[in-house]
């Protein structure tokens, strides 16, 4: 791209668009007015009004009017930077102006819109975030994109379903991946499993994906190993993986972490034993091993769920406990199965189909409310049946608790290794529930299974899958562009008091004892100005939002 | 005060919600009073003090910080 080279000591040539935007704009205010004045503005020399600047030929006028009138500032008064400041400052790249020597003035979401029917009020406040805009675009400078390289393989942490499925996923692509296992054996938690709702055996399932992962070259797997230190950034993080064979230091381009979570052991609730009250995984124990001899099962759902201290619901035990339950009526088609639940979190046609089909096979399920909740005492389960209102003794030889999933014990200190966040239940927290779930709001670090939240075994394997195609869309460029709108520390003024350090959100500054400076990570910053705003000295300076262009823009208002 | 006091009010609000927000009240055509002027900062952590006294000095009758 050949970048027009503006020098700060060059008088600016400003041009002003002022955008009509249909009657969008020109229907509130008077656009043709507005553009008169921009005339006046000190450095303006060129202003020019649209039906659509936005449009091809609104942007061609933009173009040509670089080229002819050797603008080396555009000011476009339009609608919102948010939705529209890319488009036009890359035309004006494409144009050869430095596409940071570019402001956009709101006139339309915040001014012709919100003023309807004030037609001359409109206008007036247009003329002035006009001037304002003007003033802070004479004080632009022009700023090179920040580029970085991308390492192509990716750590992924956890060797159950959520973490094998990503490695698989990612080595399909071409991409290479250390794949980190705490324990001697990959696999998660699906290794105490005896059955999946998809029918398969989660032995079966595992041994599948567990030898297509082993059989692959560009996945190196290391199990009863840890990490112990990460550093760096998106494209070049730098990790330390405690092995067997002892220390590994290693570069990733990305991170993926898929440490799941355990089931909860139901100590002192509903007289657990771990014999003729078991646990859910218990169960499923038993099961494999064909070891069932109870001819009257209880399930008691929402074991240690949704209570005072363990608020959440673990979304998957209601599934669990009625595939389970379905199981035991298809061998043993005598034994009388009941589920006692709070509500049936069985989401989904397919899952809501199971429950019919579980109804049709004679498991019987009855509410309970945790005020009257169900109490295993001498192999009876007494309970209140809120349909009935009547107190119910149940004779029973195993009562089976569904307890929640939890987050692991060590996984606050690997969030604070990782510098990610866990929500207020311990589990690792994404960056947006519904517009980013498998990314963490640090770039370049992703969560999938049940380490986010409770998950199926097919749920954590679309979740792998799906942290695959984030990692993809990243590290398949050819490298890490990013806006140069960061923060700069002068190292002439900076005296190293490192005020700015402690104000940084992002940990993306850094003291260099050497130089007694502070120094910015480009590719870590978010470009807050936080540091900006602290700095005694103002040695620390957000591009683009400097004081002297934010102090031109408050003193023209 | 006078009921044809009409306040110049200066507001600097962050990119990520409140200078969206002002936007959205513009797209859901929310009509309030002409006499504020929106300066966009990328967060409303990065203000520095001297902006608002700027503000003041240059004849603000209110400031309002938001993010």
């Amino acid at each position: 791209m050949n970048k027009k080279n503006v020098s700060l000591y060059e008088e600016p040539r400003i041009g002003v668009f002022v955008c009509d935007c249909g009657s969008n704009i020109a229907g509130h205010l008077d656009c043709a007015d507005v553009a008169e004045y921009a005339k006046t503005l000190p450095h303006v020399v060129y202003t020019k009004e649209n039906l659509y600047t936005c449009s091809e030929s609104g942007i061609g006028e933009i173009k040509k009017a670089i080229q002819e009138q050797n603008l080396n500032r555009v000011v476009v008064a339009s609608c919102s930077p948010r939705t529209h400041q890319p488009l036009f400052s890359s035309s004006c790249a494409e144009a050869g102006l430095n596409p940071y020597l570019f402001e956009m003035v709101n006139i339309r979401d915040q001014c012709s819109w919100v003023h309807m029917g004030k037609r001359a009020d409109a206008t007036q406040k247009a003329k002035e975030l006009i001037r304002m805009g003007v003033a802070k675009s004479a004080g632009l400078e022009p700023q090179e994109a920040i580029e970085s390289s991308l390492i192509r393989r990716i750590l992924v942490i956890g060797g159950g379903i959520a973490g094998l499925s990503a490695a698989q996923a990612l080595s399909d692509m071409g991409l290479e991946v250390i794949l980190v296992e705490k324990t001697p054996s990959l696999g998660g938690l699906l290794q105490q499993v005896n059955r999946l709702d998809t029918g398969k055996t989660a032995r079966e399932t595992l041994d599948e994906i567990i030898g297509d992962v082993r059989s692959r070259s560009n996945i190196t797997c290391h199990t009863s190993a840890t990490v112990q230190e990460t550093g760096g950034y998106i494209g070049n993080f730098n990790v330390k993986i405690d092995t067997e064979k002892g220390m590994l230091e290693e570069m990733v381009g990305c991170m993926v972490v898929a440490t799941g979570a355990v089931p909860l052991i139901p100590e002192g609730l509903f007289g657990y034993n771990g014999k003729t009250v078991i646990s859910l995984m218990e169960l499923e124990q038993k099961l494999a091993k064909n070891d069932l001899s109870a001819k009257r099962v209880v399930f008691i759902q929402c074991a240690g769920a949704r209570m005072a201290g363990r608020e959440y619901c673990s979304r998957i035990c209601c599934l669990i406990g009625v595939k389970n339950a379905m199981l035991i009526k298809e061998k043993y088609p005598l034994t009388d199965v009941r589920i006692l639940y709070r509500d049936m979190q069985m989401y989904g046609t397919y899952k809501e189909q199971m429950l019919w089909d579980a109804r049709g096979k004679g498991v019987r399920f009855d509410v309970y409310s945790p005020e009257n909740a169900p109490v295993v005492a001498d192999g009876k389960v007494k309970f209140f049946q809120t349909i009935t209102g009547k107190t119910l003794e149940l004779d029973t030889d195993l009562v089976v608790l569904s307890t929640p999933l939890v987050p692991r014990k060590d996984s606050a200190a690997l969030a604070n290794m990782m510098r990610v966040p866990t929500d207020q239940n311990g589990f690792f927290l994404e960056a947006h529930a519904k517009l980013r779930p498998l990314d963490f709001a640090a770039d370049g670090v992703f969560v999938c299974g049940s380490g986010r939240y409770p998950a199926t075994s097919t749920e954590a394997r679309t979740q792998g899958i799906g942290v695959a195609s984030r990692v993809a869309a990243i590290l398949f460029k050819e490298k890490l562009v990013k806006s140069a709108i960061v923060a700069e520390i002068n190292p002439e003024s900076c005296v190293g008091c490192k005020a700015c350090l402690t104000m940084c959100p992002y940990e993306a500054i850094t003291y260099d004892p050497g130089k007694r400076i502070c120094q910015v990570n480009e590719i870590l910053c978010k470009g807050c100005g936080n540091c900006a705003a602290t700095c005694p000295s103002h040695s620390a300076q957000l591009r683009g939002f400097k004081p002297d262009q934010l102090l031109a823009q408050i003193g023209a208002a | 005060m006078s009921q044809d006091f009409n306040p110049q009010i200066l507001t600097f609000a962050c990119n990520w919600c409140s200078y969206a927000a002002a936007d959205l009240a513009g797209v859901s055509r929310f009509q309030y009073p002409p006499n504020m002027r929106i300066i966009r900062v990328m967060c409303s952590g990065g203000i520095n003090p001297n902006y608002i006294l700027k503000a003041f000095e240059k004849g603000a009758d209110g400031v309002l910080v938001s993010g």
